[in-house]
């Protein structure tokens, strides 16, 4: 019998970002990415195509970090005391792009002088993050933000209690910048008009609306991707923006993947189990509407790779 | 067209007898008219009531429940596209792929009938098997209730599925699979037996069938949707459920099958189906670092969204903890235990810690609700008995709840109350620096 499917047509449409300046536009990128764009929910081909892919992006430090599962000395080794290499080497392992996170013990020049050997090291577009405590993020990101001035660096992690500095000096050298919140969906917008409000063009944001690991919370950030991206398509201007999330930080610190002894048998092979808690829970988050899953293990990213290619198909 | 409550209250016998389960047939009337409830729950209903009702009156995706031995498991009666609009009722049941020629068939689905994970107090399992009939099926299925009661998918042509379903009498399993070459012996076979799964090359193709299937008396049907990769299986699935629940479509109103097991990705398909509206899911062989993330990504899924995931009040030992070890206290919201949790497990520094009745609110949340106040804490702290497991009596407060210390105190006489930090992340140094 002839069916009707039901199409949801929608009235607004998500902003298309581009991140990262080739050398046309100001930069020293080998290419930029585009995300964004979508005017429909994920992967629904009958309604839309997929304007643009998500982007799988991997994590580095700007020094060997300290607290990381063991199980990632394997696959990263020597070139975790190096951004410059270690950026090459996430390349190799497919990367669409690099974050890279500076440290509390970095010096306004330690983090200048990663992110431009990070820069010469690889064309890839670049994220780059503080520490994650406000005032420390405003010392860093600063002359980071002017020493690569034009390559459409995208600053974060701008928060409401740093938001006008970061926002002031991505403005000022042309940078993007990831506005976090903590899993809400009101929250996520007043952000976002904070930093509109400041004369911020709108496709230079990009939205954090934060998440947790399958089993720490992935619920809560998982419908609060959805809401915001039906909000979007209702056509909130406010919400309108890509979403980057960090599957990998968020998955890499349950003890299911960071730790191997010591825990219950009926957990599984500790690798095997590590992997495809931060894989399940990057996908979940792409189902919902993930443009950029930032990631740490070279297998995750290429299990949610392929599985990205098969969702762009029509 | 769907039927209001007090439409359908009119229809019924009026007589509040509560065989239903619920107070009054109003109430009963409502659920009815929310779809959550099947009219057979009523034993009084008239031949003419359940005429006008049975259209507006069944769930818009059937439930089927498949039932082993003394274990049921249940797909269907969802009602809404997000989790967020409402929830999403039963949980796609995980089956494992067993083969009736493998020699170690019995060891097998023993090991995973045995399989049991705990997640914040709550036992995961399997659900059942999918069991390919590529042998004698009677003398297969023997060997398989010998290791477990859960229920069973027969894989198989008509003939082995017949000698198959005669095995497992008294039970409802369900039949793979009917095409269209097949759906007239199959529908024969499991009408009032079992449950059918129905497949075709198209979703046209498919409500043909089910239609054809449905007119021979068999009511409990599943779909095979195909779909060659996520692409396709996310669109038909999606299709699926809004012509359910949309457009009440009865034709294609019933559960789903996801086949992982087939996909590239196994993990990452199943991952898909679980989020995307699957009701039973067959995976290749039992391996538990497989299964026991998607168990969770499940219980996450499914998790009602009104009524946050909580923790088992309690006292929780972290890193082995000694008497003179940290006494910390915090709510039963899931997301708050697993911060401090984490956190102090992080650290490698003992605690104890006192998981507090919040009703799953976070800190402030409770606070602010009355859930989490000083009669609440010492109650915890008496109840858990926590006096006899420390030397020293002295417990800490989430510092976004300082303003309780004075009441703990008059509640708790004979312990030292402090302080803590208002973030978990800040706990390790909090404890290292302060409490010593």
């Amino acid at each position: 019998m002839p069916l009707e499917i039901p199409k949801d047509k929608w009235p607004g449409s998500v902003r298309a970002v581009t991140i990262g300046a080739a050398s046309a536009d100001g930069g020293t990128r080998s290419k930029s990415i585009t995300i964004g764009g979508q005017t429909t929910l994920p992967y629904l081909h009958f309604e839309a195509p997929t304007p643009n892919q998500p982007v799988v992006g991997i994590e580095i430090k700007s020094r060997r970090p300290e607290d990381w599962s063991t199980l990632l000395n394997e696959p990263w080794g020597d070139v975790m005391d190096d951004p410059a290499a270690w950026a090459k080497k996430a390349e190799e392992a497919g990367a669409g792009l690099l974050v890279l996170g500076l440290t509390l013990a970095d010096s306004p020049e330690d983090a200048v002088k990663a992110v431009k050997s990070v820069l010469a090291a690889s064309g890839l577009p670049l994220v780059v993050w503080g520490p994650g405590q406000a005032e420390k993020d405003n010392e860093l990101l600063v002359p980071v933000a002017e020493a690569a001035k034009g390559e459409r660096l995208v600053l974060g992690i701008c928060e409401d209690k740093n938001y006008r500095t970061i926002v002031a000096t991505a403005m000022a050298n042309g940078h993007l910048v990831q506005a976090r919140t903590p899993m809400d969906v009101n929250l996520s917008k007043q952000l976002n008009i904070l930093i509109s409000d400041m004369g911020m063009p709108k496709d230079r944001i990009i939205m954090d609306p934060t998440t947790g690991a399958l089993g720490y919370g992935i619920e809560y950030g998982y419908s609060v991707m959805q809401r915001l991206r039906l909000a979007a398509l209702q056509g909130d201007a406010m919400t309108q923006f890509p979403m980057l999330v960090t599957p990998g930080y968020e998955a890499w610190k349950t003890k299911e993947a960071k730790v191997g002894e010591g825990v219950p048998e009926t957990w599984g092979d500790w690798k095997t189990r590590a992997v495809n808690w931060e894989t399940y829970t990057a996908l979940a988050l792409i189902e919902s509407g993930a443009d950029i899953v930032v990631l740490r293990h070279p297998e995750s990213v290429a299990r949610v790779k392929a599985a990205i290619a098969e969702l762009v198909t029509a | 067209m769907a039927l209001s409550g007090i439409q359908i209250y009119k229809l019924l016998p009026q007589t509040n007898c509560k065989e239903c389960g619920f107070p009054t047939c109003l109430a009963f009337a409502m659920k009815l008219a929310a779809k959550q409830v099947e009219l057979s729950s009523c034993p009084y209903v008239s031949e003419e009531s359940k005429k006008q009702l049975a259209e507006s009156a069944a769930p818009p995706i059937r439930l089927v429940a498949l039932k082993g031995a003394g274990a049921e498991v249940k797909a269907g009666n969802e009602v809404v596209m997000f989790r967020h609009e409402k929830t999403f009722y039963n949980k796609p049941g995980l089956f494992i792929h067993v083969k009736a020629s493998d020699p170690d068939l019995a060891a097998k689905v023993a090991a995973a009938d045995a399989y049991k994970v705990n997640y914040v107090g709550m036992d995961f399992t399997v659900d059942g098997f999918a069991l390919v009939l590529d042998s004698d099926a009677a003398a297969a299925i023997q060997t398989v209730r010998g290791a477990t009661k859960r229920p069973l998918i027969l894989i198989g042509d008509a003939a082995a599925l017949q000698a198959g379903l005669s095995a497992c009498g008294g039970e409802t399993p369900l039949l793979y699979a009917a095409d269209a070459s097949n759906a007239d012996a199959l529908a024969e076979l499991a009408k009032g037996k079992a449950a059918l799964t129905v497949k075709a090359d198209s979703l046209e193709a498919l409500a043909d069938l089910t239609q054809k299937i449905q007119a021979k008396g068999v009511e409990d049907m599943v779909l095979d949707l195909g779909g060659k990769n996520l692409s396709e299986w996310l669109t038909r699935s999606t299709q699926v459920r809004r012509l359910a629940l949309k457009a009440n479509f009865r034709a294609l109103g019933y559960p789903v099958i996801a086949f992982p097991c087939d996909a590239q990705d196994e993990g990452i398909a199943a991952a898909q189906a679980i989020a995307k509206y699957a009701g039973f899911i067959v995976l290749s062989e039992f391996k538990p670092e497989l299964l026991y993330p998607l168990l969770v990504l499940r219980e996450n899924i499914y998790t009602d969204p009104q009524k946050p995931i909580q923790v088992q009040p309690g006292v929780y030992e972290i890193n082995q903890p000694k008497p003179e070890s940290p006494v910390l206290v915090t709510t039963n919201f899931s997301i708050t235990y697993f911060s401090v949790a984490n956190e102090v497990e992080g650290s490698g520094l003992p605690a104890w810690l006192v998981v507090t009745d919040a009703e799953g609110m976070s800190v402030l949340t409770a606070w602010a609700a009355g859930k989490f106040d000083a009669e609440r804490i010492a109650k915890a702290i008496k109840g858990f008995d926590v006096a006899s497991k420390v030397a020293k009596k002295r417990v800490v407060l989430p510092g976004h709840v300082a303003v309780l210390s004075g009441e703990l105190e008059a509640e708790l006489p004979d312990w030292e109350i402090r302080v803590g930090p208002r973030e978990a992340v800040d706990l390790p140094a909090f404890m290292k620096q302060a409490l010593n």
